[in-house]
């Protein structure tokens, strides 16, 4: 099992004819990742040659997906076309679209979400985030792959490094699938999105959860881990040195007057009955204490 | 970027929020300028990016242009809050009947946004939502949807206007919207809108947040950058692309890879600073996912610039990048900044190809660089060194 993308997933890279794109194609292919084709709007019919595979490039997802049966799409396109590039993702059906574009404008990406909302068949993760693993079956985005292996743990964070660094802690153990959701004021798939599907998922018997500053997801996915999720969660929160009305690196993690704040997070979560660490490391010993090794 | 008032006021002008003539002074002589060209009585408002300026003293009503040269002249140069007064706006003044409440901002909780409109206004609305909730209309509104005129009315009947200004109020709605679009604003606030004596509807006062990740298409923004408030290390870090915020009273400078470890870090070291005498970080930096030679300098020599800075903390965690070639980054960093770095650094990497990152920091054996195996071990270190 693991949760949204397994070895079955059949991947196409939006934006692929460029530069990060065919790097970043190059690593999945390289972790075992099922990439069936490219689309870049105008490039159609051309092909890229990876490592000795020759990948088709489609003018739109539609197309991508009629020739190849895709159903995971990972979008690489800069910021100034990735509002087009979703919303064709989302007219094709395309059942899982993962942004990892940094730098969208939210009107925008308020923009992709509404529409995927409207249409109902296409789930969003992103943008601004690293994408997701699941080791061993299926790698979208940049996570690097060889950091860990399969294993129990479901992981679910905001930060692309410090989803690395807990990966890299508890390496010895091993993910069922780690999310990086992103962390952009509006994102398409949230810690409880992520926290629901690890419940749901036998391959998973516990469950990391990294937030940051800036608005109240962690608030919600605290309220949901106590009435929905009986697997055991141990948290982290980053920015508890952060200074209010000051953007730290991802356009949301802000504090805004008193909300936002990584100690609201916390309490929120220990109340919920989720041991909160202090640092990345203590939370890897948490997690350890719970799965008794 | 949050703009000032009287930049949101020319925003408002631009999009046909109606507003009352008003222009920016930065002395009492262009004050003086200012209210001549509007005549008649003026309100000199000091513009600070700061709630509770007219308890303050920031906001006072002039007879006429040489009152409100005299006004503008006390004004300018105060302290509000710790934000000091560059500038003036010099307002009409106006005979107020009525004040309401009118925004559209982000609803990041809802992922959508959110249309918040009062006929209790002029105070503060955190206020209203806590006291009176009733008295706020809160209306979701999609970016795909947006606001049609049909939406507005609706929207100023929930929040129960009067009857003979609630279509002057939907237009006012309808044009604050295309304000808050074609900007890409992350909010637009008009508080108080006002009825005037002679039945007018007006914007008086006005917030509004730009989204910085728009920058590509709106060429004009780059213009509204407050220049003269800005920190001198962040405004020298923002000219080489770096992603740095000052912090207050900290002794250990930060440079790491990824907003989240970053903040982490920042987090670890008040932890660890703690049994130091309250060491604390002096800011935050994500030198990002390259971390090359270049971009390590950049960074360095802006933290070294920190007078404040007693130690540094260099925490990587190597995913796509390799920890050798940030290893060769901070080498090279060093001699490109030769005598200028002072201050000790102590280096913490982890990740992809760590073994010979490590080795190539201990043959260059640079005296103020040492290394940690951990970075909770790393930051106690630099906490350490900061105290000394």
């Amino acid at each position: 099992m693991a949760i949204f993308i397994n070895s079955e997933s059949k991947v196409i890279v939006q934006g692929m004819t460029g530069s990060e794109g065919t790097k970043h194609t190059r690593r999945m292919l390289a972790s075992g990742t099922k990439v069936v084709g490219g689309v870049t709007p105008g490039k159609g019919g051309q092909s890229v040659e990876i490592d000795g595979q020759q990948l088709p490039v489609f003018n739109t997802v539609a197309e991508a997906i009629t020739a190849t049966g895709a159903n995971v799409s990972v979008v690489f396109v800069p910021p100034k076309f990735a509002k087009a590039a979703v919303i064709d993702a989302i007219d094709a059906k395309m059942p899982l679209v993962v942004v990892i574009t940094e730098g969208i404008p939210v009107h925008d990406s308020a923009y992709f979400y509404a529409y995927s909302l409207q249409k109902g068949t296409t789930q969003i993760i992103g943008p601004n985030c690293p994408g997701l693993i699941s080791p061993e079956q299926s790698n979208v985005g940049i996570i690097p792959a060889d950091i860990t292996k399969r294993g129990p743990i479901g992981l679910v964070s905001k930060s692309g490094t410090l989803t690395y660094q807990m990966m890299y802690e508890l390496r010895d153990i091993g993910f069922s699938t780690a999310v990086g959701i992103g962390g952009d004021p509006v994102i398409g798939t949230t810690h409880i999105d992520c926290l629901k599907a690890f419940q749901d998922d036998p391959e998973t018997t516990a469950i990391v959860m990294i937030g940051e500053i800036g608005g109240d997801a962690e608030e919600r996915a605290a309220a949901f881990i106590a009435e929905y999720v009986t697997k055991p969660v141990v948290g982290y929160v980053a920015g508890f040195t952060a200074p209010e009305g000051k953007t730290m690196g991802h356009a949301g993690a802000i504090v805004s007057g008193s909300s936002g704040t990584a100690q609201a997070k916390k309490d929120a979560l220990e109340a919920a009955g989720v041991k909160v660490g202090q640092t990345p490391s203590e939370t890897a010993r948490l997690m350890r204490a719970i799965l008794g090794r | 970027m949050d703009l000032f008032e009287y930049q949101a006021r020319d925003l408002f002008e631009k999009h046909g929020v109606p507003v009352l003539a008003g222009a920016v002074a930065t002395t009492d002589a262009e004050a003086f300028t200012a209210a001549s060209a509007i005549g008649g009585k003026v309100v000199v408002k000091a513009q600070v990016k700061v709630g509770g300026r007219g308890k303050a003293g920031g906001v006072k009503l002039a007879v006429d242009a040489n009152d409100a040269k005299e006004k503008a002249g006390a004004i300018l140069g105060m302290d509000i809050k710790g934000h000091t007064v560059y500038k003036v706006m010099i307002a009409q003044a106006a005979p107020i009947v009525d004040e309401y409440y009118m925004s559209i901002l982000l609803d990041r909780s809802n992922r959508t946004f959110l249309v918040m409109a009062s006929v209790a206004g002029g105070m503060d609305i955190e206020e209203v939502a806590h006291t009176a909730p009733e008295k706020l209309a809160k209306v979701p509104v999609t970016a795909v949807d947006g606001i049609s005129l049909a939406k507005a009315k609706e929207i100023v009947a929930q929040a129960k206007f009067p009857a003979d200004i609630a279509d002057q109020v939907a237009d006012v709605l309808v044009t604050l919207w295309e304000t808050f679009q074609s900007e890409d604003a992350t909010l637009v606030e008009i508080n108080p809108l006002v009825k005037t004596e002679d039945g007018r509807i007006i914007a008086l006062d006005g917030k509004v947040t730009l989204d910085d990740n728009a920058d590509f298409r709106q060429p004009t923004h780059e213009a509204l950058v407050d220049h003269d408030s800005a920190n001198a290390l962040e405004a020298a870090a923002k000219e080489k692309g770096l992603n740095y915020v000052k912090l207050d009273n900290g002794q250990v400078g930060i440079i790491g890879n990824g907003a989240g470890l970053v903040m982490s870090t920042l987090d670890v070291v008040a932890y660890a600073g703690e049994k130091f005498g309250g060491m604390r970080p002096a800011n935050f930096l994500d030198i990002g996912g390259g971390a090359s030679a270049q971009v390590m300098a950049d960074g360095l020599s802006i933290i070294l610039g920190d007078p404040d800075v007693k130690s540094v903390f260099v925490n990587v965690f190597g995913g796509i990048t390799a920890c050798d070639a940030v290893a060769s980054g901070i080498v090279q960093a060093l001699e490109l900044l030769g005598t200028k770095a002072t201050k000790p650094i102590v280096v913490r990497l982890d990740g992809n190809n760590v073994v010979e990152g490590r080795a190539i920091l201990s043959a260059a054996n640079h005296p103020l660089v040492e290394q940690a195996e951990t970075m909770d071990g790393a930051a106690s270190r630099a906490a350490e060194l900061a105290a000394k």
